[in-house]
């Protein structure tokens, strides 16, 4: 029972203190499943959604994140632009999970979808998952592949778009604060 | 009645104590957050449909129930949340780092400080950031003097939808108590923004001390006065026990946390379970009952403003010797430095200039960060790509949790104790919502 043997495995990424499986899209609710009964993740905390539409197009000048975070020893991009490194697609979905147990062991599982995929939903898994889910599919446009009632939750019903995706229209005037710009 | 004092700690089953109180799981088969009317009632004309809000005194703010009622009995409940949705996740991607730190007090207006630590601390897992021992006693300090806010405002509220309006009066009394000191610290007497990435925007002010230590002698004798009020008062009993069943596997699978958990019998308190800030070095019990009822939720809650009083006894001891420490980090990238030193020094200048014009720069990746509020656990997700904005920040509502209970606790209760229970659950819509 080791994390590599999460259905639908593709990487582990320890940062921050915090562990990161990566699965397969299609995998998700068996990952799920396999969490709760084999790892002992029996509370689902969190599910949320993130839309890198743009993400390594711009490049950001400021200090390099590490796996510990900001190393002072490398002082900051000394004016360049780095670009963050490239997301494998453009959404990342994590479900972060909670054992109840001694030294309270936390699991993001993560997995990667393009505009238009859908995941399975694991309401069958956590019945906590069905606003959870219904939240993501509200603001974010994530389908859910089974939920028993996938509709807006926040936003009214004939609302048009998601407005947390980076595409949705703002508003508001940009200001510039050079000619390069 | 089972609801006998577990404060037995680890016990043998930890951490769940309590036998379920009814056999199986409440949960709704179909939807988890819907109790559907059964086929057999469905066509009769002995339903009534009934909107239950958004604008009910009784409902904590904005939340709607639809429930279907076969005389008083609910035989059909479903929830419509959403009217205080405000976009707080959205703009925070447009506001720099400390601008957004704002935000997350907005959004669970009872538990602010709480909301404020999290999106803090995550900023600092993500700056990899030391904080001073002094600031860090005093959030814990405000965070405990939070709690106890938040569950006056709890009990004042629900003890006043089920009649006992002079309950409401007194919570309010040492609420205002409360009030007057977070005015006294950071100027402001709700969303207090005196959290900053590194430690606290101001120095704790002359005369804090002797004023907490007049609430910290005062309160427990405050909570002796709420308990004789309530405690052995007939109506209260009857309302609050029994009802609003919940098991704790049906909370554990709903997500359930904070006061709803312990309430049903799960010992699990973040503080004492992963502890963040200095909550391993504070003397405190976790109170746990195993009725699964409303009147137990209410319990949870009285024994932590107790306990959460002698925590911020014990932050008063502590802070007391720390006179003249600093508040905060001397980190001049993410820290604005001190005033005085605009005038004299360029450096200092060119500093609080980028800092306040552009932000400081948070190293890319993402965090998943949690700690105890008065409603459970509150965790914030954030990414960044390295700028001055968040990518991405996103709340992890406990209120929005502990809605999700709601049909399973109304499930075949009358529609009086349909205010008792969502009172007992403590949610804050704006918590909700976002």
């Amino acid at each position: 029972m080791s994390l590599t043997d999460v259905p639908g495995y593709v990487s582990t990424k320890e940062e921050h203190g915090e562990t990161t499986v990566v699965v397969e899209r299609v995998h998700v609710r068996d990952a799920c499943t396999y969490a709760r009964d084999e790892l002992g993740f029996n509370l689902l905390a969190d599910i949320v959604a993130t839309d890198y539409l743009g993400w390594s197009r711009k490049g950001v000048s400021g200090y390099i994140g590490t796996a510990t975070g900001r190393d002072l020893n490398v002082p900051m991009t000394q004016g360049l632009q780095a670009l963050p490194d490239v997301k494998p697609a453009r959404f990342s979905l994590s479900y972060h999970l909670l054992a109840l147990r001694n030294g309270a062991p936390r699991l993001r599982l993560q997995c990667w979808l393009e505009d238009g995929d859908s995941v399975d939903s694991v309401v069958s898994v956590w019945p906590a998952a069905d606003w959870f889910e219904r939240e993501q599919f509200d603001l974010m446009g994530i389908r859910f592949d089974g939920h028993p009632n996938l509709a807006r939750l926040l936003l009214d019903d004939d609302w048009e778009g998601h407005p947390l995706r980076k595409d949705y229209p703002i508003g508001g005037e940009p200001v510039r604060f050079s000619p390069a710009e | 009645m089972s609801t006998t004092l577990q404060h037995v700690g680890r016990a043998r089953r930890w951490p769940i104590v309590a036998d379920s109180p009814y056999d199986g799981s409440r949960i709704p088969a179909r939807v988890p957050t819907v109790v559907d009317v059964p086929a057999a009632l469905r066509d009769t004309d002995d339903i009534l449909q009934v909107n239950f809000g958004p604008n009910h005194p009784s409902t904590h703010g904005v939340l709607r129930l639809i429930v279907d009622l076969d005389g008083e009995e609910v035989v059909g409940l479903s929830a419509v949340i959403g009217y205080l949705h405000t976009g707080f996740e959205k703009n925070m991607e447009q506001k720099t780092w400390w601008k957004a730190i704002t935000y997350p007090e907005r959004i669970d207006y009872v538990g602010y400080q709480n909301n404020e630590l999290v999106f803090v601390l995550a900023i600092e897992k993500l700056l990899a950031m030391e904080v001073p021992e002094k600031a860090t006693w005093m959030r814990m300090l405000l965070c405990e003097l939070n709690r106890i806010h938040s569950h006056l405002v709890y009990l004042g509220t629900s003890a006043l939808e089920l009649g006992a309006i002079s309950m409401f009066w007194y919570c309010f009394r040492e609420r205002e108590t409360i009030l007057d000191l977070f005015e006294l610290v950071t100027g402001q007497r709700m969303h207090t923004r005196y959290f900053q990435a590194g430690g606290l925007a101001e120095d704790i002010p002359v005369g804090f001390f002797p004023e907490a230590r007049k609430f910290v002698e005062t309160m427990p004798k405050a909570l002796g006065d709420y308990l004789a009020l309530l405690d052995r008062n007939q109506i209260w009993l009857e309302r609050t026990q029994g009802v609003g069943l919940l098991s704790p596997g049906d909370a554990i699978a709903l997500g359930q946390t904070g006061p709803v958990l312990r309430a049903s019998g799960v010992d699990w308190d973040l503080r004492r379970d992963q502890p963040y800030l200095a909550y391993d070095q504070v003397d405190f019990r976790v109170p746990v009952y195993a009725g699964c009822d409303v009147y137990d939720r209410y319990r949870v809650r009285m024994d932590e403003m107790a306990e959460s009083t002698r925590i911020v006894r014990q932050c008063l001891d502590r802070l007391e010797r720390m006179e003249g420490e600093p508040w905060i980090t001397d980190d001049r990238k993410v820290v604005l430095p001190p005033r005085e030193e605009l005038h004299t020094s360029m450096e200092s200048l060119i500093h609080h200039f980028k800092i306040v014009t552009e932000g400081y720069r948070v190293p890319a990746g993402e965090v998943y960060v949690a700690i105890e509020s008065p409603r459970g656990e509150a965790g914030c997700y954030v990414v960044s790509d390295g700028g001055p904005r968040p990518w991405r920040v996103h709340f992890r509502a406990p209120s929005f949790a502990a809605l999700q209970a709601t049909a399973t606790c109304a499930r075949g209760a009358l529609i009086a104790d349909l205010i008792a229970i969502v009172g007992s659950l403590d949610a804050v819509m704006g918590d909700t919502d976002r």
